[in-house]
């Protein structure tokens, strides 16, 4: 164990220092930020042994690249699809790798997702804000964006062979359709604005950070004049303008607002429309109070289990491969 | 008593609303409620966000629901009154000086007044925090004199600088941030409302009250580069 450094070679905008967030400042004015998709940012974590909620690097989809200076370590790369190259092996995201010094690790977007992670075996030294090193991009405060020719440091590094490869994915059951609750001002609205949200498609604009994402679709008409005095805004809200257009607000929203909200993305589908991309369509389904709550046990209950299987060490390659010859061979009936 | 509305925000949250305009009476009972949920101990709480008229209850939805949290809060309605707490006062020095106050001089031609009857003005008034929001750290002071209110400006202007003592109508604001505002800009600020201090990192709590304290030209820079010294 001691300590890497790793400089940052190229990285896109919105490419932040993260930890699992600053809960309880709301009343300030401070969203709690934190990853847009929290669960591939701890199943990162987990995936080397640390805690779910260390700090970690979120990547936009302008990517990372990074030199090792000095150093060796684990690294895990989950969350979007995404190109991860590292001393010539090209491979995906959701895998421990290993980088020594002199070595390139490029990440760069794929196919499919928003928002990558890139988790240490180590901490990594970060600047904290209100005890969190978690970035607020509109105030830069918390860790802060990565930029070209800073020097990451992390302390305690670790090579963890026996993490190394492929990481399970969360195959958490989750319907298509991004479910709401309706409200809290959804009484303001045309009865054809309501029934439009909920069976209509929208579509995913390039208005999109980590404040909250724009929609493009059919506009949510207001019954009549309103201007309802500045109130608290939930992480989730889709709030619309004046000219009828939805906003879904995301890890950075503003903490009060004097838009009208027609609904709420239930918190357990807003990593998956974080990690949709501009021009997705979405269809959202609204659900009751009591299901939102029900559906959210559900997840926690299932995100639990899967992050301890993630959490286990896989063992060494020596013992991965003695394991599989295990299996193929005689005592492969047996069930452990 | 008030006469509150519950509704139930998506799967971890329940907007209590005590009124739908804005007035000193309601926002000082949201206060009052604000420091009965902080106080009550409720099972699954995680925070309140007091707003003008209503205020956002957070809990945890693995411990607690919607309707759990409504019934934790009604009972707290009965001893809700509009009186002041017991709010510290906050003083926030300030400089007026032309070339950091650009709008001094339009909002003073707007009030029909001379830019000092506006500085006197604006240092005259006693204000409450009503609320936090925008940005980390912007407070919403409530309290503006009547005879310097003016409307926000018809555009936003960029880039103004963290420090800037702004007004719209009856709120006056610090921000803390560069940020755009169309908000008219009268005086500029070394108070830190970021306070760096772990233990208490924000200057005001709602429900405290805020003077005004003038300051010369001289003794602006010199406390703003002490902070950032």
């Amino acid at each position: 164990m001691g300590e890497a450094r790793l400089k940052v070679v190229a990285a896109g905008p919105l490419v932040t220092v993260q930890d699992a967030g600053r809960t309880g400042y709301m009343r300030f004015g401070v969203a709690a930020s934190g990853p847009m998709d929290r669960l591939s940012h701890a199943a990162g974590n987990v995936a080397l042994g640390n805690a779910p909620e260390a700090s970690g690097i979120e990547i936009s989809m302008g990517g990372l690249v990074l030199e090792c200076v000095s150093g060796t370590l684990s690294l895990a790369v989950t969350g979007a699809d995404c190109l991860v190259e590292t001393c010539g092996d090209s491979l995906g995201s959701w895998n421990v790798i290993s980088l020594s010094p002199g070595e390139r690790l490029s990440i760069r977007a794929g196919h499919k997702g928003s928002w990558a992670y890139l988790a240490f075996a180590g901490n990594l030294e970060s600047q904290e804000w209100l005890g969190h090193s978690a970035t607020h991009s509109t105030s830069g405060f918390g860790g802060g964006a990565l930029s070209a020719g800073q020097v990451l440091t992390v302390r305690d590094a670790a090579l963890r062979e026996d993490r190394h490869g492929a990481i399970e994915r969360p195959a958490i059951a989750a319907s298509e359709a991004i479910r709401v609750v309706m409200g809290p001002q959804d009484r303001f609205f045309d009865p054809s604005a309501l029934s439009a949200l909920q069976e209509q498609p929208f579509r995913l604009s390039a208005q999109f950070d980590r404040m909250g994402v724009r929609l493009d679709g059919p506009k949510l008409s207001i019954d009549g004049a309103l201007s309802i005095p500045s109130e608290p805004v939930a992480k989730g809200a889709i709030q619309v303008a004046g000219d009828g257009t939805p906003t879904v607000l995301l890890a950075d929203h503003q903490t009060t607002g004097g838009y009208p909200k027609i609904a709420t993305v239930i918190s357990t589908d807003l990593d998956r429309i974080s990690q949709m991309r501009a021009g997705d369509v979405v269809h959202f389904e609204a659900v009751s109070p009591e299901q939102a709550v029900s559906i959210a046990r559900d997840k926690a209950l299932k995100m639990q289990v899967y992050l301890e299987e993630v959490a286990v060490p896989r063992g060494t390659l020596a013992q991965r491969l003695m394991r599989e010859n295990l299996i193929s061979g005689a005592v492969s009936e047996t069930p452990d | 008593m008030p006469q509150a509305r519950f509704t139930a925000v998506s799967d971890h949250a329940v907007l209590v609303q005590l009124g739908d305009e804005i007035s000193d009476k309601i926002n000082l009972e949201i206060q009052s409620l604000d420091r009965a949920i902080a106080a009550a101990g409720i099972n699954g709480f995680l925070e309140s966000i007091p707003a003008f008229v209503n205020i956002l209850v957070v809990f945890d939805p693995l411990v607690t629901d919607h309707g759990s949290i409504e019934a934790a809060i009604k009972p707290l309605l009965a001893d809700v009154s509009a009186v002041q707490g017991r709010g510290t006062e906050r003083v926030v020095r300030v400089c007026y000086d032309l070339d950091i106050a650009p709008d001094l001089s339009e909002v003073a031609a707007q009030a029909g007044l001379s830019e000092d009857t506006v500085i006197n003005m604006h240092l005259g008034a006693s204000y409450r925090v009503g609320m936090y929001g925008f940005a980390p750290g912007y407070a919403y002071l409530s309290g503006v004199n009547e005879a310097i209110q003016v409307p926000r400006k018809p555009s936003a202007l960029r880039d103004v600088p963290a420090g800037s003592v702004i007004i719209a109508g009856p709120q006056c604001l610090v921000t803390t941030l560069t940020m755009p505002t169309g908000w008219s800009i009268i005086g500029r600020s070394p108070t830190e409302i970021l306070t760096d201090n772990p233990r208490h990192p924000f200057l005001f709590d709602v429900g405290d009250t805020v003077r005004f304290e003038r300051i010369d030209r001289a003794t602006f820079e010199a406390e703003k580069g002490l902070r950032h010294g």
